[in-house]
């Protein structure tokens, strides 16, 4: 399968620990200002995949290549530099919970980029109001949002360096389906929004639905195996039982 | 064969002793964990980014906001020490001796420990329960996703902070503590204050307040250190992070007063 510029490379990738297998000889490659999911059931080992991807974690055989680097040849401070191309939402939004949202997303800006004070309060109402939030969500802390809000003002923080790549873990897990449609609706919006400069998504996901709405790729994981690899079109009619079942979960 | 009929014969035995080994490996297997993250703070915390402000907020949260405990602590126990040497000494009519008695006391053992114990208490839980909390709401993570070093942005800043700040409340201790013992003696016991005073200068030396210093120095480190250690060590949620600040400051304390008895042991000689 070849569908333009190539931006994460797995070749031959296992990860291990100790004995137990979590991911094996992974071969596979995700495309520029694509989105693309990682689907897959409850300890598949799609969250190993995600920190293999960040170079928080080395594979165990294999190589994986991120914009061309090998993440293993990298030192720890290139890497950590290095991790500044990746932008991520996590799980339940990971906001520093004594910061408000406003400092949430002046947090990476203050910490790497040497803009002025008016630049900076520029981009960060800009940030935030491009994810809904209004002059009155930026002053409260995390505690203070609902999840919803939480995850868009994860998502401004996540894009406050314009990340080459966009990662998002399981971005709609505990939400009700209004707010789940939200945040998938602000994930695909992202992708067009940043297109222009390459924008390439990853998504961790278990929700079937949601993946075929917003996806270009979908890759299915299974006990540490790339079972199916489809453009998302494709994948409702593939003829693998697994994703059959999943689909029709 | 005969040995797995002893075996049979004593199993309690066996398990006693396998449980005894497995307690003593996971003690080592601690105290090599915190070596390493010692290890850790020696080599980040000369390498920049240099975080002054972080350091600066961790000093008013573990020294200001410990002020208060510090003082109602240090004038209690200034004025209790007081009692007890004033009605001992008399016995041997040298009550006039409650002064640099107190405060040499004071100086060397009571301020550094009980602040220190104050602190584990205090600064050394909340810096568990900060860390664990951030750990397990994968705010660590993010911080690592950003390129920030987790360790450098959260546990340098506390370790050095802790170091300095503990040294400085054992001295406002040691003063509170001298001033409690004060009033007490010359006003509720009827020392002359100038013989209190003249006794002070006569039996209190720099090196008494150097050692409690010192001791200090090393319990704000060891204190932090500890209660860093078990912040990111937390795992499972909201009771992995309960955990962790209870061994924070069970450890914290046990430390302290284990490293009092080997620095004392090494200051007495060279002080």
């Amino acid at each position: 399968m070849s569908d333009g510029e190539v931006v994460i490379q797995f070749e031959g990738v296992t990860k291990k620990f100790g004995e137990h297998v979590i991911l094996s000889n992974l071969n596979f490659e995700i495309y520029k200002n694509k989105i693309t999911t990682i689907l897959g059931f409850s300890g598949a080992g799609k969250s190993t995949l995600l920190k293999l991807i960040l170079g928080l974690s080395l594979p165990s055989e294999g190589t994986i290549k991120v914009l061309g680097q090998d993440l293993a040849h990298l030192e720890n401070l290139a890497l950590r530099e290095f991790r500044r191309n990746f932008g991520m939402v996590f799980q339940y939004a990971a906001l520093f919970d004594a910061m408000t949202a406003y400092k949430n997303v002046e947090f990476p800006l203050k910490e790497f980029t040497e803009l002025r004070p008016s630049e900076r309060d520029h981009k960060v109402r800009h940030l935030l109001t491009s994810v809904g939030i209004d002059e009155f969500g930026m002053r409260k802390l995390p505690s203070e949002l609902s999840g919803g809000m939480r995850k868009r003002v994860g998502l401004a923080r996540a894009l406050a360096l314009s990340p080459a790549i966009m990662l998002y873990d399981e971005p709609t897990t505990g939400l009700d389906p209004i707010t789940s449609k939200m945040v998938n609706d602000l994930i695909v919006d992202t992708a067009e929004a940043h297109k222009d400069r390459g924008l390439t998504s990853v998504i961790i996901s278990h929700d079937i639905k949601a993946t075929l709405k917003i996806s270009d790729f979908i890759a299915f994981l299974d006990r540490g195996r790339i079972v199916e690899y489809l453009p998302a079109k494709d994948f409702v009619n593939s003829d693998h039982p697994l994703v059959q079942e999943f689909v029709h979960l | 064969m005969s040995m797995s009929k002893s075996h049979s014969q004593h199993p309690w035995i066996y398990r006693a002793i396998f449980d005894m080994g497995s307690s003593i490996l996971h003690i080592l297997r601690g105290l090599g964990k915190i070596y390493l993250f010692a290890s850790h703070f020696f080599y980040w915390v000369w390498r920049p980014p240099y975080r002054l402000r972080l350091v600066f907020e961790q000093l008013f949260f573990i020294g200001n906001k410990s002020v208060f405990i510090i003082v109602l602590s240090g004038a209690f126990t200034g004025m209790v020490m007081a009692y007890q040497t004033y009605f001992g000494f008399k016995l041997i009519n040298v009550d006039t001796l409650v002064g640099p008695v107190v405060a040499i006391s004071l100086a060397k053992e009571l301020a550094p420990v009980l602040s220190g114990l104050i602190v584990a208490g205090r600064a050394g839980a909340a810096m568990a329960a900060q860390i664990g909390t951030m750990k397990v709401t994968e705010q660590i993570d993010a911080l690592e996703v950003m390129g920030i070093n987790s360790f450098q942005y959260l546990a340098a800043p506390r370790i050095i902070a802790g170091t300095l700040a503990l040294p400085m409340l054992s001295i406002i201790f040691l003063f509170v503590g001298c001033t409690g013992a004060y009033i007490v003696g010359t006003k509720a016991l009827l020392i002359d204050e100038a013989i209190f005073y003249s006794k002070l200068g006569e039996f209190m030396y720099l090196e008494d307040l150097l050692q409690g210093t010192i001791k200090a120095f090393f319990f704000g480190f060891l204190i932090s250190l500890i209660g860093t250690y078990f912040g990111f060590e937390v795992t499972e949620g909201a009771e992995g992070v309960g955990r962790g600040t209870n061994q924070a400051v069970v450890w914290g304390m046990i430390c302290v007063l284990v490293l009092d008895y080997f620095l004392t042991s090494f200051l007495i000689r060279i002080l």
